[in-house]
């Protein structure tokens, strides 16, 4: 068996790694990688708790090749937190108690992202079928709805509050 | 287990013509990499034509939207000309898994992997689809119902490639719906799925139809008799009457752990009537 | 200091009752939390486990030469690796025979041989290298079946227990148990309607999101170390130890976070392979089940055939009730839940006639486990069925049938003990007040009501705290938290020591730390195991206060603790200004060295539980797909000590009930093999299928806990099944006695009543 060299950028940087042909992103990810954070759930698209971006675009790791990720762009939950400052997504996952286990965790917060990047003001049901490719058998989803919808509000604010002050600044100058 | 991404279609052919042991082509990969995982398949060569030219655009020509093979659902759905002539199309192939499938996921890994129960597979039958398959003898273009051939199997001979399915020119009046049947709300292996694509004159009266069914057979079939049962009237509760009960004849389904017999061939009927109404609202019926 | 039992219901809490941020948190939406599967030892080996595809054969013969010769595979183990050290029956021999088939392969899926290689596709070729010479036995799937003369025999030693005289010929009923009081057959006398229905439920699986995992590591010299996800390490390392014949005192297991159990990690499956592969290699071994694995081969719950008979009077007074419980769990005796099917299936009823007759099967599927509430969902099922059609033959309101015949202070249950202080009729008063009960229904929806009831458990916790000398605090349980119950650890530790919320820090100790923890189950961990915290505080206070004490030169029992300090217990005991926990904590290498709390008991007085829970279904007559449109549960959690995971109990618990009533089933074909082990076909909810889920929280305190506590976590998978299946008659006018209400079934009923002119049972 040889390997396959792949360059790619996880999280903004660059990494190389040697994986076989039949590896999936997945495998790569935890097993060569230590990135841990995506969970396999069901290695069958299913569950949704391997959830990663590839170039932007919400997949799941188990359904790509490791190969595949050549001159890509992965992003996966290790990058979301900027420093020490957690995504708003994550803290109000926390304020709303919105795990329970804390398995499809990363999976939610990941997809929860890509939605919200798109859809800046989801209504409650575009989130949920915005969601329903990752499982959660603890909450019962209340929760997890509920502090998609007030993360989106933060962050719809601050938006509109970062633009005022660069108005402001504009004007200023 | 070699894995190759070769740039043009030609070369992806002849990797797969000179390959002795199992070659499987990867696109989206969202059913390829489930039967890998599974060991269900144990290819020797799997060639990736995510990078032949074409593969991933979809172009609006004058015979109507040539789409490359490796455009993902996402990105299908992004499309708002393709969206605003062929919504049904586009309704059924977003439908396929979920917003993590969707961003892999393609029409013609789809349609290649023959499942009779494939969502996208109905609406382009519906819609008159052609297959344009490149091949080592050349290019040849098929109609869509013609490439499966049974559960799993299709028509493509060894070596050959789809390389983009051709939605031709939209008449004016016209529209299309798919709906299928799942238990749950997503995520689910449709049950029964009905694509239907009409046309109407300036009165509202149908012209010219296309019905197929999913799930119901070892192929998604085109309902020819569905078809008449609508052309000619205005959607009547005798016409719908009639396109549900030509739909039930065509069904020939199995019990299995997604339904039974029985009920898909009720169902059939009933998604026929919902998703026509659809898609005559959308020609610019009322 | 006097342990005080008093219900301190009018106790003003400063911690317990708020929503404080869980402990665990930051790691868990930052990806670093590791769980089973994200642990790796250095020189580890893939384990992988080869299954019988047969539901019943003989195993003749096991070659494994060819995988021995692989390059790349450390060890190859079979039955002949497991040798006997539990003495050849018993639940223990059972576990044995479930972890690797001796003689017979009960069920497909049921693990034959495992290998360790150096990489997984190595292990999976050696899987496939591995001969076994199987003899395909007859099998059983359906309990009718398995319970019928002449059906396949999984024992032949088997011999109905609790039925005297015992039986001569062997079956497939291991026992017979009986519960009740009265005289069931007068009570039916003096009744003027009588409902009697036969019911069937299938077999759900827990479907934690997280598949077994576990990384072991074992020396020659039988010194070992396990890492785990479990709902309770010390089983494990109790039970392992067992099977492999060491002291239970080699073995160490640290526990994981766990993705989700609900009862399904409550026992071992790969453990003692893992370990005994790790043995053989004499390397680290690491097996991580497939989904397919967890369907197959862990423990999903019971399928149940039952059978239920209520008479009443004219006014809606039960005169007797009767029911038969016959609950599969697979091929092995005393797994079955039919026990507290029984127990509990009239137990929120006030009964003067009452019986309920369980039998335990066995059948050719996976040996069952606990599944949230084990057996009662499926009873309540039945039993709220029954309810429900009796109270529409009355004209009365099925609410106020129930709160009529509802259990109080006082009751007798159906299953013996006598009731004490008991939420059920405030549960039924406050889903009668509810504005859901009274809010309109569109066309084609139906509302439905059940009332659930759970026993929860006490049990055995040992917990320690320490007390650094800055004054915050750690203390270590050993129970798994499954969902945020160090958060409630940590509260009332803090409410105990009159200290903030975050000087606390709670942490799951490995096996070495404590002693014995029972199995996070039965509701029992915030009960008990907060107890045990709470009584550890106290002790950990009374040692404060002696160091208080000895530095004023007092009796220590001049010295009283408020709102975290020590204080002279009254004007007599001297003029000393109060001492914080922190000056103690700072002064102690010097006053008698580290500060620890301790506390370790078997636990009693767990409160029971009640719920009452209302939803409307809407259900499309030309499809038969049903929809939950609007949920409300209200259930008594005695006292609430995070809320937010109180609330987050309520809704889980009725989403997976929801999904058991609507389209959750083991579908097996004729050959006896599993059709649906994926989440594909394993329809578990979506977040698309739901609507949001109200709950409201009643506090009726327990008696048996300082602050009141009862266990939350069960009893909301109770009442939905039933909750669902009475939607969905009142929306169809069809009663259904099947669950799942698959869309097929649902529209074949709607279809048939149709034929017949109206309302029927299907």
């Amino acid at each position: 068996m040889s390997g396959i060299t792949v360059n790619t950028k996880i999280n903004g940087d660059p990494v190389e790694f040697i994986c076989e042909a039949d590896e999936t992103l997945l495998d790569v990810l935890r097993n060569r990688l230590g990135l841990t954070g995506a969970k396999e759930g069901c290695s069958t698209g299913d569950c949704g708790a391997c959830s990663v971006t590839v170039d932007g675009r919400l997949t799941c790791s188990c359904l790509v090749l490791g190969a595949e990720a050549e001159g890509r762009d992965i992003g996966t939950i290790e990058g979301m937190a900027q420093g020490e400052h957690l995504h708003p997504l994550q803290s109000k996952f926390l304020e709303h108690a919105a795990l329970q286990c804390g398995i499809c965790t990363p999976g939610f917060l990941v997809a929860a992202k890509s939605l919200l990047d798109k859809n800046p003001d989801p209504t409650e049901t575009e989130i949920r079928f915005g969601l329903a490719g990752n499982l959660c058998r603890c909450t019962g989803y209340d929760k997890i709805v509920r502090a998609v919808q007030d993360a989106a509000k933060e962050m719809r604010s601050a938006k509109a509050k970062s633009a005022k002050t660069k108005t402001a600044a504009k004007k200023r100058a | 287990m070699k894995y190759e991404r070769p740039t043009t279609l030609k070369a992806a052919a002849q990797m797969l013509a000179k390959e002795k042991g199992k070659a499987f082509i990867l696109a989206g990969g969202t059913d390829l990499l489930v039967r890998l995982r599974t060991g269900f398949i144990e290819p020797d060569l799997i060639v990736d034509i995510k990078d032949t030219a074409g593969a991933r655009s979809i172009q609006k020509t004058a015979s109507g939207f040539k789409i490359g093979a490796a455009v993902s659902g996402a990105e299908l759905g992004e499309n708002a000309a393709l969206k605003k002539a062929w919504p049904g199309v586009v309704e059924a192939a977003n439908l396929i898994g979920s917003k993590q499938v969707q961003g892999r996921c393609t029409m013609t890994g789809n349609l290649c992997n023959a499942s009779p129960a494939a969502d996208s597979v109905p609406a382009l039958v519906a819609a008159g689809a052609k297959a344009v398959v490149v091949g080592p003898k050349g290019k040849r273009t098929l109609a869509v119902e013609d490439v499966p051939a049974g559960p799993g199997r299709t028509s493509l001979k060894k070596g050959e490639i789809i390389e983009s399915l051709i939605l031709p020119k939209r008449a004016p009046k016209s529209g299309d719906a798919y709906l299928r049947f799942i238990p749950r709300t997503e995520m689910d292996i449709a049950v029964v799925g009905v694509g239907v694509n009409l046309t109407l004159d300036g009165k509202g009266i149908v012209t010219k139809a296309r019905v197929a069914l999913g799930a119901v057979a070892p192929t998604v079939v085109l309902v020819p008799a569905a078809a008449k049962a609508i052309i000619g009237t205005k959607l009547d509760k005798a016409a719908l009457d009639a396109l549900a009960a030509a739909c039930a004849a065509a069904c020939n389904p199995i019990d299995d752990k997604r339904g039974t017999r029985e009920f898909r061939i009720k169902v059939a009927g009933v998604l026929a009537r919902r998703a026509a109404r659809i898609a005559y609202k959308r020609a610019g019926g009322k | 200091m006097p342990l005080d039992n008093a219900p301190e219901g009018k106790r003003k809490f400063n911690v317990v009752g708020t929503r404080p941020l869980r402990p665990d948190g930051i790691d868990k939406v930052t990806g670093r939390a590791k769980f089973g599967a994200d642990a790796s030892a250095p020189g580890q080996l893939v384990g992988r486990i080869l299954r019988s595809p047969h539901a019943h054969a003989i195993i003749r013969k096991i070659d494994t030469s060819k995988a021995e010769k692989l390059p790349g595979v450390k060890a190859v183990i079979t039955r002949d690796d497991f040798p006997d050290h539990t003495g050849g029956s018993g639940g223990l021999y059972d576990t044995l025979c479930n972890v690797m088939a001796r003689e017979k392969a009960f069920y497909e899926g049921h693990a034959v041989a495992a290998v360790a290689a150096t990489s997984a596709s190595i292990a999976r070729q050696a899987l496939k290298l591995i001969k076994v010479d199987y003899e395909v036995l007859p099998h059983v799937t359906d309990v009718d079946e398995a319970m019928k003369p002449g059906a396949p025999l999984l024992h032949k030693d088997m011999f109905t227990d609790g039925v005297d005289p015992k039986p001569k010929k062997p079956s497939n009923i291991a026992r017979r148990f009986e519960f009740g009081h009265g005289d069931v057959e007068a009570g039916f006398k003096k009744a003027d309607i009588i409902v009697e229905r036969s019911f069937k439920t299938e077999a759900a699986h827990q479907g934690y999101i997280e598949p077994h995992a576990a990384l072991a590591s074992m020396g020659p010299d039988g010194s070992a170390e396990l890492w785990c996800c479990t709902q309770g390490h010390y089983m494990v390392r109790d039970v392992c130890s067992q099977l492999l014949g060491i002291d239970i005192a080699r073995l160490r297991v640290t526990q994981s976070e766990i993705g989700g159990g609900f009862g399904g990690k409550t026992t071992v499956f790969i453990e003692p392979v893992a370990l005994a592969l790790a043995r053989k290699a004499n390397r680290p071994v690491k097996v991580v089940m497939t989904r397919e694995e967890v369907f197959k081969a862990s423990g999903p719950t019971a399928s149940t055939s039952i059978d239920i008979k209520i008479g009443v009077t004219k006014d809606g007074l039960i005169t007797a009730a009767d029911g038969v419980f016959r609950y599969q769990g697979g091929p092995f005796q005393g797994c079955s839940p039919a026990e507290f099917g029984a127990m509990s299936a009239f137990a929120q009823f006030h009964l003067d006639n009452v019986r309920a007759v369980a039998y335990d099967v066995v059948c050719n599927r996976p040996k069952t486990i606990s599944y949230r509430a084990p057996g009662a969902p499926m009873a309540n099922f039945a039993v709220e069925s029954v309810i429900e059609e009796l109270a529409h033959k009355l004209g009365m309101e099925p609410i106020d049938f129930r709160i009529k015949n509802a259990a109080r202070e006082g009751t007798k249950s159906s299953y013996g003990p006598v009731y004490g202080p008991i939420g059920l009729g405030a549960t039924l008063e406050a889903a009668k007040n509810h504005p859901h009960f009274k809010a309109p229904l569109g066309p084609n929806q139906g509302r439905g009501m059940a009332a659930g009831f759970w026993f929860n458990f006490g049990g055995q916790s040992c917990v320690t705290l320490n007390i650094p000398v800055d004054g915050s605090i750690t203390v270590s349980v050993g129970s798994p938290d499954i969902g945020g119950s160090r958060a409630a650890m940590c509260m009332m530790v803090a409410e105990e020591m009159g200290i903030p919320y975050d000087h606390v820090r709670a942490i799951i100790a490995d096996t070495s730390a404590l002693g014995y923890n029972d199995v996070t189950d039965g509701s029992r961990t915030t009960f008990a195991t907060g107890m045990a915290c709470i009584l550890a505080a106290r002790d950990a206070i009374k040692k404060l206060c002696a160091r208080a004490a000895a530095t004023w030169g007092i009796p220590e029992d001049a010295v009283k603790w408020e709102n975290g300090y020590a204080k002279p217990a009254g004007p007599n005991a001297g003029d000393f200004a109060p001492l914080s926990l922190k000056e103690i904590a700072e002064a102690s290498p010097g006053t008698g060295g580290p500060i620890a709390g301790h506390h370790e008991f078997s636990a009693d007085g767990a409160g029971v539980s009640f719920a009452t829970h209302i939803c409307d279904v809407e259900v499309d007559p030309e499809t038969g797909r049903s929809s939950i449109v609007r949920y409300t549960v209200i259930q008594d959690a005695g006292k609430a000590v995070h809320p937010s995971y109180v609330e987050g109990q309520f809704q889980g618990g009725a989403v997976q009930g929801i999904g058991w009533a609507l389209n959750e089933e083991y579908i097996y074909g004729k050959d006896g093999r599993l059709q649906n082990a994926g989440f594909l076909d394993y329809r578990i909810p979506v977040c698309s299928d739901l609507p949001m889920i109200d709950t409201q929280i009643l506090e009726i305190p327990n008696p048996g806990h300082p602050y009141g506590v009862r266990g939350v976590g069960e009893t909301s998978i109770v009442p939905p099944l039933a909750a669902i299946a009475n939607a969905v008659a009142n929306a169809t006018g069809v009663r259904f006695t099947q669950i799942p209400l698959s869309p097929p079934r649902v529209l074949k009923g709607i279809e048939e009543a149709k034929k017949a002119g109206g309302r029927k049972a299907a």
